[in-house]
């Protein structure tokens, strides 16, 4: 290398270098001026949560082993579904979505501890989760003491209510006063023996649906019966039912019990195209194991049905579908486990910011236009406003939709003159 | 509750209580006789046993699915090859766990019962990831649905009685190899003294595994039959397995007779406490009985009389 080819102080390359040099800080700019509505992230997180320039991180929180993951399943793919959906819209605030999934593993202490993990070492901005009541009265706690945020999705007994946690689900009398008013006034319905699983979930539904039975229709309760979580064998109790001979059956059997329940029914002769069968235990998800011929003829009241003919839904189905395989059905529970994520992320945006402290109040009001159960709107008490539907169970294991309240029903999670 | 009956409306209701504690007696028996088999004659504690049945559930639902695809034209029978599939499989695994577990362990009985759970808990999850945390139905030829008209009033159902010829075949066929058969002289003769047994030519260590396979097959037969009046999913076998060792417990371990009887005294019990009064009720009623007749017959209702 002689002298005279080194680059001088003057040479063309050094230009260049410099050129190059003084462009580096206006480089640096771009990937801001192409996220230009994205604010700040100092500005829309003051509390340290898990959010970057560009991602931020939320946590899913389901039992996938255990019992409950026959249930939960569903919940955990509506939610990444959600997830996906949104990330390819531009995810929230210019930031894409990252999940981290725990295991609940069906069992309470468990929740409650991954759930402080989610909150305290990965400090998620949201956690869409829980699905049994018992889970989610185990995570309350954490909840409220990490201020974190909870999407419930679960239809449940009402009784609560917190600033972290929004139930997309809904409570008791949402769920069970509509369809009580349509059996008693179609099916001219006087008489109803109740049945459920023993633990706080049916009890406190029946102890509602009795008040209103006897209070409001002036009907009468036959029989009411409970029977341990598991139970199998339900003989003698469809001979009582035989014996007593009501109107309506209003079931809120659950689990592997179900199946038992209405193989047995069926096995005993009760033909539920004859006898009046109403049930807010039994989604698109339970069927699947049931057998659709055990079961068709039956009426369930929930807020959803996979069969709900509108332009959400049939976009939501499609889209389910393509993600989980052709076969998957999709449940009231299911179905409100999607509106989570959406609703925390248009939350999000209106309040400007992921801070537990300002989404708490901005949920109040948000509403969701696209929801596959059509509209729904969060009410300051952090439930949902929803419309209560009956179906009636069909031999492909969907439900026909025979009721729909007109309008949408208020959430009122302590009910007076029910409790 | 009886005042607004006819005497013809009771007598039907009492006929139909009476055949539903027969049918709960049979399902007893027939979860219990597999269990029975196992802790009875080789002293293990196999806490995999709703597994091995819930396994039977699903080979059934393999088969209904196969032949609704495959051979429509025969499903109307598919169920008994499901039944001879399902102790096949049930007990052919039986037989891997007995080879690669259980046999290690006799001389420690407790560790058994750990190593059992642990597998339960092994096969619980496999399940899972095999056939999906969702719940599978199995879908019965038509014959095997609904109900018998015996009178007006009075109405069986078909499946019950099904479970009811079921337990009395197989309890017959248990009873025959045991009592009866050469193998089943080998079999008791090695609960009564393995080095003897051993030393006069008998193979112990096939007889133990042939016991086990067989304990496991009849488990795996009941779950095929389950299908028919419960849920087929990866934890189903949970549901059973607490009545399960209640029966032979309560019936004395050694003792086919005791189960059989302990099966019989449990579900009589069950079904006419569940319907004077509430489902919780009747099982607490059951169950306080049940500690209080072992409290003062520890061994059970029957115990082998052996020379200590």
């Amino acid at each position: 290398m002689s002298d005279e080819k080194k680059p001088g102080l003057h040479s063309p390359l050094r230009r260049k270098l410099l050129m190059g040099m003084a462009a580096l800080p206006a480089m640096s700019l771009l990937p801001r001026t192409s996220f230009a509505q994205a604010p700040a992230t100092s500005a829309i997180n003051t509390t340290g949560l898990a959010v970057t320039d560009t991602e931020v991180t939320v946590g899913i929180l389901h039992s996938v082993t255990g019992t409950m993951a026959i249930s939960e399943t569903g919940s955990v793919q509506a939610e990444k579904l959600a997830i996906d959906q949104i990330n390819a819209m531009g995810g929230v605030l210019g930031r894409k979505i990252k999940f981290i999934q725990e295991d609940g593993a069906s069992d309470w202490p468990t929740f409650a501890e991954k759930a402080k993990k989610l909150l305290v070492n990965d400090k998620v901005a949201a956690i869409m989760g829980c699905w049994t009541s018992a889970s989610r009265k185990a995570v309350l706690p954490v909840m409220e003491q990490y201020n974190g945020m909870l999407y419930y999705p679960t239809f449940y007994e009402g009784l609560e209510q917190s600033k972290n946690v929004i139930y997309t689900g809904q409570e008791a009398t949402q769920q069970i006063l509509a369809g009580l008013d349509w059996v008693s006034k179609t099916k001219n319905g006087k008489s109803f023996y109740l049945i459920g699983s023993d633990y706080i979930w049916p009890r406190t539904s029946m102890k509602i649906a009795r008040k209103h039975i006897e209070g409001k229709l002036g009907g009468k309760v036959s029989g009411e019966e409970y029977f341990p979580l598991g139970h199998t064998q339900f003989n003698s109790v469809i001979n009582k039912i035989k014996l007593t001979k009501p109107d309506v059956i209003y079931a809120a059997v659950v689990g592997g019990s179900n199946v038992a329940f209405y193989k047995q029914l069926k096995a005993a002769g009760i033909d539920l195209s004859k006898q009046t069968m109403l049930t807010i235990s039994v989604t698109e998800d339970e069927i699947d194991g049931i057998g659709g011929e055990n079961i068709a003829g039956a009426y369930a009241c929930m807020k959803y049905f996979q069969s709900l003919d509108n332009p959400n839904n049939k976009e939501f189905v499609a889209a389910f579908k393509k993600m989980w395989g052709e076969k998957t059905v999709i449940g009231d529970v299911t179905q409100a486990a999607y509106l989570g994520p959406w609703l925390w992320k248009m939350t999000v945006e209106k309040a400007g910011s992921f801070d537990i402290d300002k989404i708490a109040p901005a949920s109040a009001g948000i509403e969701f236009t696209k929801a596959p159960e059509g509209y729904v709107k969060v009410h300051p008490n952090h439930h949902l406003w929803s419309k209560a539907r009956v179906g009636q169970a069909q031999l492909d294991g969907q439900f026909k939709v025979v009721y729909e309240t007109p309008e949408l029903i208020e959430p009122d999670p302590f009910p007076k003159g029910y409790q | 509750m009886f005042g607004d009956y006819s005497i013809g409306d009771l007598g039907a209701i009492f006929a139909m209580q009476g055949f539903a504690g027969l049918i709960l007696f049979s399902v007893y028996v027939l979860m219990a006789l597999g269990l029975a088999i196992i802790f009875g004659q080789m002293g293990v504690i196999n806490m995999a046993h709703g597994e091995f049945m819930i396994l039977g559930a699903y080979v059934t639902w393999l088969t209904s699915s196969f032949f609704q695809s495959h051979l429509p034209s025969l499903f109307s029978g598919y169920f008994f090859v499901a039944m001879i599939l399902a102790f096949i499989a049930s007990g052919a695994l039986g037989m891997l766990v007995e080879w690669g577990l259980i046999r290690h362990l006799y001389k420690r009985p407790l560790d058994t019962l750990l190593a059992t759970w642990g597998l339960s808990l092994i096969l619980q999850q496999a399940y899972r990831s095999v056939f999906g945390a969702r719940e599978v139905g199995v879908e019965l030829p038509q014959w095997m649905m609904g109900s018998k008209q015996v009178t007006d009033t009075i109405e069986v159902p078909i499946n019950g009685i099904f479970v009811m010829v079921l337990t009395l075949g197989i309890t017959m066929v248990v009873a025959y190899i045991m009592y009866k058969s050469r193998w089943g002289r080998q079999v008791r003769a090695v609960v009564q003294n393995r080095v003897m047994a051993g030393a006069v030519g008998i193979n112990t260590e096939k007889v133990d595994r042939y016991t086990f396979g067989l304990g496991c097959g009849i488990a795996g037969i009941a779950g095929s039959a389950f299908t028919m009046i419960g849920s087929t999913g990866p934890t189903s076998g949970q549901l059973y397995i607490v009545d399960t060792f209640l029966v032979v417990v309560f019936g004395g371990a050694a003792s086919l007779f005791g189960t059989i009887a302990s099966a019989f005294t449990i579900s009589q019990a069950q079904s006419t406490m569940e319907f004077f009064m509430s489902g919780s009720m009747a099982k607490v009623l059951t169950l306080l009985t049940i500690v209080a007749i072992l409290m003062i017959r520890p061994q059970g209702l029957f115990a082998l009389k052996v020379r200590k």
